[in-house]
C-alpha cells in the first residue's frame, strides 16, 4: 500500500507554499451534517472550484437513504428507468451485498444531466459530504460539461425527458403486447447494448419532445421502407441478377448491429423497433463513459484532493476533518499490487489520479525527463494544460498522450504476454528506460473499447435467399469468442427472424463458424 | 456556473426497485418453485413462519454478450512489479490458464460456478408454496361472500335515536341526579320536622313573646315550602339519557373451519401421526391464505371418537380396534352445534391407516353420503400405508365418484410423499 500511495502523497503536496493562513475559522467542526451545512460547504467549495475555472453544470444535490441508494444502484445510475428483471437481479445483489457487510455503498453517484444530479448518502459524516460535493458536483460535472466526447455524445438538457419517454413508452408495450413479449425485445437489445453505438458519426442530439412527435411518424415510414426492401420482385434479365448477386446488402460492413436491425429485420413489428431505438440510445448515452472511466474518476478525484486542500488553506475546515478526508481519500486510490488478493486489475481512479497529478506537478516543476517527453506542456501553465487534456481525450488517447515515465514507475507497471502457443508468460515491457514507450502503447491499446470488445459488424443479409443475416468478428491477436456468443445469436436471430450467421475472419480467411438456429461450431 | 439546489429525497418512496425484484422473481419462478418444494420437504413443517433462500445456477441467470474468451495473443498491464525484467519467462499455471483446446470449459468451470443467491420473504415463499392451487368451490363461496358486518355494544353515548335509549340507565341516572340535587334539602327537613315533632310534644312555654303555636306554624311553612322546592327537581332530565352504542364491525365472513379426524388405535404409530401432523399443517397453512379466520377441531378415535386439544390429538396412545363411523358421527354433532354451514366453509381432512372394522365401512360411507358431504367444502382422505387398500379405501371409492368435487382420496408412503399428494389434492379444478 505504501509503495503506491507515497507516489500520491508525495506528489500531491501542493507545490506553492501554504498561504500564511490567518485565523482559522472553520465553517464546522462536528461530523453530524445539515443541510444548512452542506449548503455552507457547497458555497465555499463553489467558490474554490470557480478560482480554479472549473465550468459546470449547476447542480442539484439529492440526499438519499442507503435503500434508494441501492435502487439507483440498480437502475446503473438511471434516475427514471423502465422495468426489466436484470435491473432486480442488479438490486437483489446489491442488497444482498450490504446486507451481509461484504460491500460498501458508493458514496454518492453522480448523473450526466444538466442540472447535473449527486445523490448523497445519509450515512456520510459531514466531512464526507464535503467530499462527495466537491468529487461529484464539480469533479464529474466540469469534466461531463467538458470533456468532448460527453458534449457530442450525449445531451445532458434532455436526457431525463428521454428517460421518462423510454419508460412510459415501455410501459405501453406491455400493457398492450403483455410483459413477456417486451421482455423477450428487451433482453435480446440487451445483449447487443455495446453494439448499437455509432463510433464515428455524431448521432442526433436525442430529446423527448421531439421524440413523441417524431415516433409516429417514424413507425408508417419504417414499415414503408422496409417493405420495399424485402419486396420480392421477380427480376428476369440475367446480368442484373448475377451483379446484384454478386453485391452484398449492406455495401459496406456495419458496426451499428442494433440499428441495422431496427432498420432492416424484416419481421419486426414498429414497437419493437422503438424498444430497439430506445435501448440503442441508452447504449449511446453510456458510450462515452465506458471510455473515460480513468480520466473521469482521475478528474474527479484530482479535484477533490485539489479543491478540499484549497479549503484548507483558507483556514475553512479542520485538522480532524482533514485527516478523515485524506484517509478516505488514500483507500480511494489504492492500488493493490499484480500479487495482492485483493487486486483486480488496474483501479481507474489510482490511474486517472495520478496522471493528472503528475500533468500538474510536470507543468509546475518540470524535470529533464519532462522536458525530453513533454517539450510542448513542460513548465506550461497547469490550469490550462489539464482541461485541455480532459476536454479532447478518451481514455486510449488520454494514457498515450499523458502517461509519464515517472507515473509508470511509481505505479511499477509492467506487460505481461500470454501466448496460447507458447509454454509461457512473457514479460515484454517493464518500467524502464527501453519499456516505457512500449508500456504505454500497450496501456493505451487496453483502454480501447475496439480492441477490449471483439469487433463484430454485419456482413451481408442474403436478400434473394434465405434472408438470413451475416456478421464477421474480424479476429484480433487469435482471440476467439468467448462460449456465450451463441446464447448471443439467439438473441439476434430473435430479433432478426431468420437464420443468423456469425464468421470469424482472421487474415481474410474463415476460422469459425457459428450460426443460429442449429448450433454447432465448425472448425 | 449555477447555484446548487439541495433537495431531501429520503422521505420520497424507496422501494424502487420492487416491480423489477417482482419481475426477476417471475421469470425465475421454476428455479423458485424446485427451491421452495425442496425446502418444505427438508424444513420441519411447523416452521414455515419465514423465508427461503434460493441458489440459481450463475449461468441460468447470466445476460450474455459479445466478449472475448481466452486464447490468442493477450497482453496485459499490472502494476506492483517487483523483480520482473523485460524478456523474463514466467511458467504457466499448470492448469487451462490459456491452452488452446478446450479452453470453453475451463472458463466455464472457471468462473461461472458462483451461484446467484437470494433471499425470498415468508410470504413469497408460502405464494410459491401455493402456486397455481385453488381451494374447490373457494371462488363460488367468496363471489357470493360480500363482506358482511355485525353491529357490536362499544359504551354508551348520551345523544342517539330514541330506539337506543337504555331506559334502565336512564332511569338510574335520573335517580341518582334527583338524590344529589334533593339531598341537602330532604336533609334539612327531617330535620325541621324532628324540631316540629318536639315543640309539640314539649309542654307550653310561659314566654308568650313566641309562642308554640307561631314556632309551629314558621316551621311548617318553612318544611312546606323545602317540600315544594324537592318536588321541582325534575323526575327526568335530558341530561340523565343514556343511548346504547353501536360500532359496525366486519364480521369475517370467510371464516372456515377444519376438521381434522384421525385414527390413533393401536395399529397407527407415531410416524403415521407425524405424517398426518405435516399434511393437517399444510391444509392449514394453505387455509390461512385463503381464508381470515379458521377454527381447528381435532377429533381422534379408536372404537370410540373424543374431541381433544392439539397436543393430545398428536401424541396420545391408545390401543384397541377402530370405529371410523364414530369420528363422522362426532363430527356431524360438532358442525350441527357449533359450525352452522351458512356461515362456516367446512373442511375436512381424515388420517388413517385404512384399519377398520369391515361392519363398520358402509356406515361410514353412508354417513358421508347422506350427512357429511353436503355440508362440507371438502373433505380429503389420506391412507398412510405402504400395503394393500382395505375396506374402507374401497367403499370410499365409490364415493369419490359420486362427489369428485367434494371429496379426494390419496395414499401416503413416507413423508416425501406429502407435498406431491398435496399438490394433487388441491389442484385447479376447471371452472
Amino acid at each position: 500500500m505504501s509503495e503506491n500511495n507515497d507516489c500520491a502523497s508525495r506528489v500531491d503536496s501542493p507545490p506553492e507554499p501554504p498561504k500564511a493562513v490567518k485565523t482559522r475559522e472553520p465553517i464546522s467542526t462536528g461530523s453530524e451534517w445539515t443541510f444548512d451545512l452542506i449548503q455552507r460547504y457547497d458555497e465555499e467549495i463553489a467558490k474554490c472550484a470557480a478560482e480554479f475555472g472549473l465550468d459546470t453544470y449547476p447542480n442539484q444535490v439529492e440526499v438519499i437513504s442507503a435503500e434508494q441508494m441501492m435502487d439507483a444502484y440498480s437502475s446503473v445510475g438511471m434516475p427514471v428507468g423502465y422495468n426489466h428483471w436484470s435491473f432486480g437481479k442488479q438490486f437483489l445483489n446489491t442488497s444482498k451485498g450490504y446486507q451481509r457487510g461484504q460491500m460498501g455503498l458508493a458514496y454518492e453517484i453522480v448523473i450526466n444531466s444538466d442540472p447535473c444530479i449527486a445523490y448523497l448518502m445519509e450515512e456520510n459524516t459531514l466531512p464526507m459530504q464535503a467530499l462527495v460535493i466537491a468529487h461529484a458536483c464539480y469533479g464529474h460535472n466540469s469534466f461531463f460539461k467538458g470533456n468532448y466526447l460527453f458534449r457530442t455524445w450525449t445531451d445532458a438538457s434532455a436526457i431525463i425527458d428521454y428517460l421518462v419517454f423510454a419508460r412510459h413508452y415501455i410501459a405501453d408495450c406491455e400493457e398492450r403486447h403483455g410483459v413477456d413479449a417486451v421482455e423477450e425485445v428487451l433482453d435480446s437489445c440487451h445483449a447487443l447494448m455495446n453494439y448499437g453505438v455509432d463510433r464515428y458519426k455524431r448521432p442526433s442530439p436525442i430529446s423527448a419532445g421531439e421524440e413523441k412527435l417524431r415516433q409516429t411518424e417514424r413507425e408508417e415510414y419504417q414499415q414503408r421502407r422496409i417493405n420495399d426492401l424485402w419486396r420480392t420482385i421477380p427480376l428476369s434479365t440475367d446480368d442484373s441478377d448475377s451483379e446484384s448477386k454478386k453485391k452484398r446488402f449492406p455495401e459496406e460492413a456495419q458496426e451499428n448491429i442494433l440499428y441495422f436491425i431496427e432498420k432492416n429485420a424484416p419481421l419486426l413489428e414498429t414497437w419493437q423497433r422503438e424498444i430497439i431505438r430506445i435501448v440503442r440510445k441508452l447504449g449511446q448515452y453510456f458510450y462515452p463513459q465506458r471510455q473515460t472511466q480513468v480520466m473521469n474518476e482521475g478528474w474527479a478525484t484530482f479535484w477533490h484532493y485539489t479543491l478540499i486542500h484549497a479549503l484548507y488553506d483558507k483556514g475553512l475546515v479542520t485538522d480532524g476533518f482533514m485527516l478523515e478526508l485524506l484517509a478516505s481519500h488514500t483507500a480511494v486510490v489504492y492500488q493493490p499490487p499484480f500479487n495482492s488478493r485483493y487486486y483486480s486489475g488496474i483501479n481507474p481512479y489510482t490511474l486517472g489520479f495520478a496522471i493528472f497529478t503528475d500533468l500538474r506537478r510536470l507543468c509546475e516543476q518540470p524535470t529533464d525527463e519532462d522536458r525530453e517527453w513533454f517539450p510542448d506542456i513542460a513548465g506550461s501553465d497547469w490550469l490550462q494544460t489539464l482541461n485541455f487534456a480532459m476536454k479532447n481525450f478518451k481514455d486510449e488517447s488520454f494514457i498515450q498522450q499523458f502517461l509519464s515515465p515517472k507515473v509508470m514507475r511509481d505505479l511499477k507497471l509492467f506487460a505481461i504476454e500470454n501466448d496460447d502457443e507458447e509454454d509461457t508468460y512473457l514479460v515484454t515491457a517493464i518500467h524502464d528506460e527501453t519499456g516505457y514507450r512500449t508500456l504505454r502503447e500497450k496501456l493505451a491499446r487496453q483502454y480501447n473499447l475496439s480492441s477490449r470488445e471483439p469487433d463484430i459488424q454485419v456482413w451481408n443479409v442474403d436478400l434473394r435467399g434465405d434472408r438470413s443475416l451475416t456478421l464477421r468478428h474480424s479476429v484480433n491477436e487469435r482471440r476467439p469468442l468467448a462460449d456465450d456468443s451463441e446464447e448471443v445469436l439467439r438473441h439476434i436471430h430473435r430479433l432478426w427472424g431468420f437464420d443468423v450467421h456469425l464468421q470469424s475472419v482472421s487474415d481474410g480467411k474463415v476460422v469459425t463458424k457459428y450460426q443460429c438456429p442449429s448450433v454447432t461450431p465448425s472448425i | 456556473m449555477g447555484s446548487t439546489h439541495i433537495i431531501d429525497r429520503r422521505l420520497n418512496g424507496k422501494n424502487k426497485s420492487a416491480v423489477n425484484r417482482e419481475r426477476f422473481l417471475r421469470r425465475y419462478r421454476h428455479h423458485i418453485k424446485k427451491a421452495v418444494a425442496e425446502a418444505v420437504k427438508k424444513r420441519s413443517i411447523t416452521n414455515v413462519e419465514h423465508g427461503e433462500s434460493v441458489t440459481i445456477p450463475n449461468r441460468d441467470i447470466q445476460e450474455p454478450i459479445f466478449h472475448h474468451g481466452q486464447g490468442g495473443r493477450q497482453e496485459v498491464v499490472h502494476p506492483g512489479n517487483q523483480e520482473f525484467l523485460a524478456g523474463d519467462t514466467l511458467p504457466k499455471p499448470p492448469d487451462g490458464g490459456g491452452q488452446g483446446q478446450g479452453n470453453g470449459q475451463a472458463s466455464q468451470d472457471g468462473e461461472g460456478m458462483d451461484d446467484f443467491a437470494f433471499q425470498i420473504t415468508q410470504e413469497e415463499f408460502l405464494n410459491f408454496l401455493f402456486d397455481d392451487l385453488a381451494l374447490p368451490n373457494l371462488v363460488r363461496k367468496r363471489l357470493k361472500d360480500t363482506e358482511s358486518f355485525k353491529y357490536v355494544r362499544s359504551g354508551f353515548s348520551t345523544q342517539g335515536v330514541p330506539a337506543k335509549l337504555d331506559v334502565i340507565r336512564s332511569l338510574r341516572g335520573a335517580h341518582a341526579r334527583r338524590l344529589g340535587l334533593g339531598g341537602a334539602r330532604r336533609h334539612k327537613i327531617r330535620e325541621l320536622e324532628e324540631q316540629l315533632a318536639a315543640l309539640k310534644i314539649a309542654p307550653d312555654d310561659l314566654d308568650a313573646a313566641f309562642s308554640h303555636a307561631d314556632q309551629i306554624q314558621v316551621l311548617e311553612e318553612e318544611i312546606a315550602r323545602l317540600k315544594t322546592n324537592v318536588k321541582r327537581i325534575p323526575f327526568i332530565d335530558e341530561i340523565d339519557l343514556r343511548f346504547r352504542q353501536h360500532l359496525k364491525q366486519p364480521q369475517p365472513a370467510t371464516s372456515a373451519v377444519m376438521f381434522c379426524v384421525m385414527d390413533v388405535s393401536g395399529s397407527m404409530t407415531q410416524t403415521h401421526k407425524d405424517i398426518a401432523k405435516r399434511f393437517f399443517i399444510l391444509l392449514y397453512l394453505f387455509l390461512q391464505k385463503n381464508y381470515k379466520k379458521i377454527d381447528v377441531v381435532f377429533i381422534r378415535h379408536h372404537t370410540s371418537a373424543k374431541e381433544v386439544n392439539e397436543e393430545e390429538f398428536f401424541y396420545s396412545r391408545e390401543t384397541g380396534g377402530t370405529i371410523v363411523s364414530s369420528a363422522l358421527k362426532l363430527m356431524q354433532k360438532i358442525i350441527d352445534s357449533r359450525y352452522s354451514p351458512a356461515e362456516w366453509n367446512i373442511y375436512a381432512a381424515q388420517a388413517s391407516d385404512g384399519d377398520n372394522w369391515n361392519d363398520d365401512s358402509p356406515v361410514c360411507s353412508k354417513l358421508l353420503t347422506d350427512q357429511l358431504l353436503p355440508l362440507v367444502q371438502y373433505y380429503a382422505y389420506i391412507e398412510i400405508t405402504p400395503q394393500n387398500h382395505q375396506m374402507l379405501w374401497y367403499e370410499y371409492e365409490k364415493i369419490l365418484a359420486r362427489f369428485p368435487h367434494a371429496f379426494a382420496m390419496q395414499q401416503i408412503a413416507d413423508a416425501s410423499d406429502i407435498y406431491p399428494v398435496f399438490r394433487r389434492l388441491f389442484e385447479r379444478k376447471a371452472a
